[in-house]
């Protein structure tokens, strides 16, 4: 393609008017205590899985909430299910069960 | 027995109120100088409290019995001039009175912060652009809240720390009980619109007395209230009156935007523009938030450090209710112990 010396970048915005949440709207029927998070990131320090990889919960959380599911599948499947994040939650939060109902919601809907 | 001795309380709010009831309770003849026509200051103006839902009317009528034909009340009136007379003050008052009291409790309160001077929020420019404080005037008197085109809201943002924490506006202190008067009308407004999507723009929540923790785990659990972390940028109206809102989502790291139906503003605390003139004349010392100093904040936080003046409520900085009726109870007794011992 013949290079004009300019590009055009993807909008790096999060538009909630646009984004589809029905990702989240479905997990919080099936695993209400994720509406407790106050992303204070402890799951995240405790994880063996995230020390060597993408995986976030805290920030899975925020983007399922803000409708951002692009990489989503791929971090979950990282996920070792040890369930140390539940240990460690402040919250109360089932992380680990929320990580296998998301997975299955999101196999689902594929 | 001796004459007993007077005393003036500056200010009619509940701070006012709580003072002058302690005051006539402990054989003291008081003055109760408010500058409107009528008791209970900014509470007043409120529909219901934090954390338990309490009509905040009630709180203004339950101060109210300790004071009715016990203390002298001048409405209407401001103290424009003071002169010592001995250890006398002399308190003159716009209409002429003159009142000779042996000390004074300064409880003259605060202000809201005016929202228009965030311009970029549109407060005055945009219809659906309200305040805390409006939001709680509609709450009174309609007993529910509706959008200026007279429609149920579906999407609406609280914006915190309007006019707290932003050197921008000269206010680089925290109000500290607008966190927790966000999340309350956020839930207010759930349990009136149960199918309206609410949003909280916040930078911290500062949910530091007993039982704000839970208030804020009820407006996440039971109220699906979204709490979103950034500033609040800037509003823009969209052509059906909506509002555009445009913060930073610092938890994704991404600027994000969103359309609601209306957005309040959750104004903070600032010192009332009469306080530089009670300040003058008094003598008494402001810091750098313009609210009074006080003789030493952990010892002495009702004491001005001037010879029989004490303060009582929010002239000394943002205080919630049982704060500051706690302070008039503490400047009452000071003020006591003070005139037994002169």
């Amino acid at each position: 393609m013949k290079n004009w010396g300019y590009s055009i970048h993807k909008d790096n915005q999060i538009d909630l008017d646009r984004n589809d949440t029905s990702v989240y709207k479905a997990l919080i029927l099936v695993e209400p205590s994720i509406a407790r998070c106050i992303s204070c990131g402890s799951c995240c320090a405790t994880c063996s899985s995230g020390e060597y990889t993408s995986l976030s919960f805290r920030k899975i959380m925020i983007q399922i909430s803000r409708g951002e599911t692009k990489d989503l599948y791929s971090n979950l499947s990282q996920c070792m299910l040890c369930g140390k994040c539940i240990l460690v939650c402040p919250r109360d939060v089932n992380t680990r069960n929320a990580i296998t109902k998301l997975l299955q919601i999101l196999t689902t809907k594929n | 027995m001796a004459e007993s001795k007077k005393i003036a309380v500056i200010g009619g709010g509940i701070a006012g109120m709580e003072a002058a009831g302690n005051l006539v309770n402990l054989g003291f003849e008081v003055y109760l100088i408010e500058r409107t026509n009528r008791l209970g200051g900014n509470v007043a103006n409120w529909y219901c409290l934090f954390p338990d839902f309490k009509p905040s009317s009630k709180v203004v009528e339950q101060l109210k019995p300790a004071i009715q034909n016990k203390v002298q009340f001048r409405f209407g009136a401001e103290v424009c001039k003071t002169e010592k007379k001995g250890n006398k003050h002399l308190l003159h008052l716009n209409d002429g009175e003159v009142l000779e009291c042996d000390a004074v409790v300064v409880a003259s309160g605060f202000s809201l912060f005016d929202a228009h001077r965030k311009e970029e929020y549109g407060y005055g420019i945009y219809d659906n652009v309200i305040t805390s404080a409006d939001l709680e005037k509609q709450l009174a008197e309609n007993h529910t809240v509706m959008t200026t085109q007279h429609k149920a809201p579906r999407k609406i943002a609280f914006i915190h720390c309007v006019g707290s924490r932003d050197h921008k506006v000269g206010n680089a202190y925290c109000s500290k009980v607008c966190c927790v008067t966000g999340v309350k009308q956020a839930i207010e407004v759930a349990k009136m619109h149960p199918e309206a999507e609410i949003y909280s723009f916040y930078m911290d929540l500062r949910m530091y007395d007993r039982q704000f923790e839970d208030l804020y785990m009820e407006a996440q659990t039971q109220h699906n209230v979204r709490f979103i972390r950034g500033r609040l940028s800037e509003c823009f109206e969209n052509a059906d009156k909506t509002i555009l809102l445009k913060a930073e989502d610092t938890l994704s790291g991404k600027p994000f935007r969103l359309s609601v139906d209306m957005v309040v503003l959750l104004v903070g605390m600032q010192a009332d523009q009469s306080l530089k003139h009670i300040s003058d004349m008094f003598a008494l010392k402001t810091s750098d938030d313009r609210f009074l100093s006080v003789a030493d904040v952990h010892t002495s936080s009702i004491y001005s450090g001037v010879e029989g003046v004490y303060l009582a409520g929010a002239c000394t900085g943002p205080k919630s209710i049982h704060e500051t009726l706690n302070s008039a109870r503490a400047a009452a007794l000071s003020t006591a112990i003070y005139l037994n011992q002169n």
